[in-house]
């Protein structure tokens, strides 16, 4: 399952959709927003997408987990739009018959995010905002 | 022929437009299109980070077919 929304994320429905009784454990990972970046206060953060093509990429994430890993469990949940500090930005959930693969897969879809999926933030400080052009 | 040419983050606020529609001549390709769009909207970088002809990225130059829908994106910072 993979989505881009404008919706807030519910980490534990997300969870729920990949929780199979073959699996022995469920890794995921909350992405939230940061109240500072480089030293300055983040006030609140903006995300863009061009979604019908992110969500493309999301869906070859998980292709490429279940080529990698054999593991057919795994949400991809990504949020746009403006949100505050503490939201979640981003929710993923592997679940697989051993903790293992849980944690690796889990992790290779954020890397994998942040590497080639469009997806944009853009953060708001007291004297201004600035799109972000690299990954943290 | 019309292409549509979407922007997005940073290159968005450059052109002041997430969606135009332009119209090139037939046998028109990317660099041909940048180049335009570099002339067009001042700001507008000669070598944009990441290209896309419906929805799949490109690497160096393409052709563009009547419809096409081009896409220019800075560099990610999703997650």
């Amino acid at each position: 399952m993979f989505k881009i929304t404008r919706d807030p994320l519910a980490a534990e429905s997300i969870i729920a959709q990949v929780n199979k009784g073959g699996n022995g454990g469920i890794c995921a990972f909350v992405g939230t927003v940061r109240d500072n970046a480089g030293g300055k206060e983040v006030l609140r953060l903006e995300y863009d997408a061009y979604p019908e093509m992110a969500e493309k990429k999301l869906a070859e994430i998980t292709a490429e987990i279940k080529d990698k890993w054999g593991l057919d469990e795994v949400a991809i949940v990504h949020r746009i739009g403006k949100l505050e500090i503490g939201e979640a930005a981003v929710a993923i959930a592997v679940g697989a018959p051993h903790r293992k693969e849980a944690f690796e897969a889990c992790q290779y879809a954020i890397d994998r995010i942040k590497e080639f999926v469009p997806i944009w933030k853009k953060e708001y400080f007291a004297d201004g905002e600035v799109w972000v052009e690299q990954s943290h | 022929m019309k292409l549509t040419v979407k922007f997005f983050a940073r290159y968005r606020e450059i052109t002041g437009n997430d969606e135009v529609e332009i119209d090139v001549e037939d046998g028109s390709t990317v660099a041909g299109l940048i180049a335009r769009l570099a002339e067009e909207y001042p700001g507008f970088p000669a070598d944009p980070h990441m290209v896309a002809v419906n929805a799949e990225y490109i690497e160096g130059d393409a052709a563009l077919n009547l419809g096409d829908e081009v896409a220019f994106f800075p560099p990610f910072s999703g997650g």
